[in-house]
């Protein structure tokens, strides 16, 4: 993607935005791009908790628009990966610092004089202005989907609003695909969803526990080197395609292990 | 085939066709109830001029591409 300002987005809330924002983010730190993410959720900050720097943040983006702090005093350097960055956002409930013109100016001052190579934005939930605000500073989107009803529901009108807003890169991320429901019959294949919603893929994460375990110590699994967390495999691909690579797309059809056979032989499905 | 024979129809597939139909009206910015009211006036003016036409019409959005576009097919009646 030639985007260096990068909106996350979904419509539907618990998808997996914030997820997606932090491995994908540290992963193309990993790849040597620094790199900041931005936490737009107004009042239910989560990306400091998820990449495990809540305990750092002292200004937030709030902040930084109200003038009570520099920019620069805002970015947090992460403790592993030190080209990762993050910028968090404030936890009360008053939005009225948000607007448009103000999150265009802290992206543009992030690449422009903070040298940063990518910023990637983490938008809230809905289709209101806190969704506005953050698109608004974007030239790339990554739409994140479940494969289920209301998410795919979703992610069309968040695609609508997103081409309305003449956004030239979108792209999209199927997560959570559950491959042994996928090969019953039970959900929806990412072909499905492509030809619905038609929009470009980027990525495919499989539904994976071990999400949630690295979440709850604040570790993106992403930054777990080798293929043990598939997941974590999924979004260091889409760091790759996001940076030009053509990466082949893993098969997560045929289940392994000793549990899945058994079913298969006994015809679960 | 099997699954057609004896198996349940793919939950997949439904939702699908589900899913396609429900954006069409999204994208249309129109709701089945509106289409339906749309559908029975669109009957009452043709009647007017096909006296003989008994309402055998059939309307709907459909995505053509990039573009959302309202169908209607009425039979003329021949005579």
């Amino acid at each position: 993607m030639n985007a260096r300002a990068i909106v996350v987005t979904s419509g539907k809330g618990g998808v997996g935005k914030t997820t997606t924002t932090a491995n994908v983010g540290a992963a193309l730190a990993r790849l040597g791009e620094k790199v900041c993410v931005v936490d737009t959720d107004v009042g239910l900050r989560n990306l400091d908790v998820v990449m495990g720097l809540e305990g750092r943040v002292v200004y937030d983006l709030i902040d930084v628009f109200e003038g009570r702090c520099k920019l620069r005093q805002a970015i947090i350097r992460d403790k592993r990966v030190d080209t990762l960055h993050l910028l968090a956002t404030s936890q009360t409930r008053d939005k009225s610092a948000l607007s448009e013109s103000r999150m265009k100016d802290a992206v543009r001052a992030l690449l422009e004089e903070e040298g940063f190579d990518r910023v990637l934005i983490d938008s809230p939930a809905g289709i209101e202005s806190g969704f506005q605000t953050a698109a608004s500073a974007a030239t790339g989107a990554l739409v994140v989907v479940n494969p289920e009803v209301s998410s795919v529901r979703d992610a069309d009108r968040i695609i609508g609003l997103l081409e309305a807003r003449e956004i030239p890169e979108v792209r999209l991320i199927v997560n959570r695909l559950r491959p042994e429901m996928v090969k019953r019959g039970d959900m929806l294949e990412v072909s499905d969803v492509l030809d619905i919603l038609g929009v470009k893929l980027i990525g495919i994460v499989p539904e994976d526990e071990r999400i949630l375990i690295s979440t709850n110590v604040g570790n993106p699994a992403s930054l777990d080197e080798g293929p043990k967390v598939a997941a974590g495999a999924a979004f260091r691909d889409i760091a790759k395609r996001i940076r030009g690579d053509d990466v082949a797309y893993p098969s997560y059809d045929q289940p392994s292990g000793f549990l899945a056979s058994l079913r298969r032989l006994f015809g679960a499905n | 085939m099997f699954q057609g024979l004896f198996g349940r129809r793919k939950s997949k597939d439904e939702l699908k066709e589900r899913l396609k139909l429900v954006l069409s009206y999204d994208r249309a910015k129109i709701s089945p109830a509106n289409m339906d009211a749309l559908k029975r006036e669109l009957v009452t003016v043709i009647k007017k001029y096909f006296p003989s036409d008994d309402g055998d019409l059939d309307v709907k959005v459909e995505q053509q591409g990039d573009r959302v576009v309202l169908m209607a097919n009425l039979p003329v009646p021949r005579g």
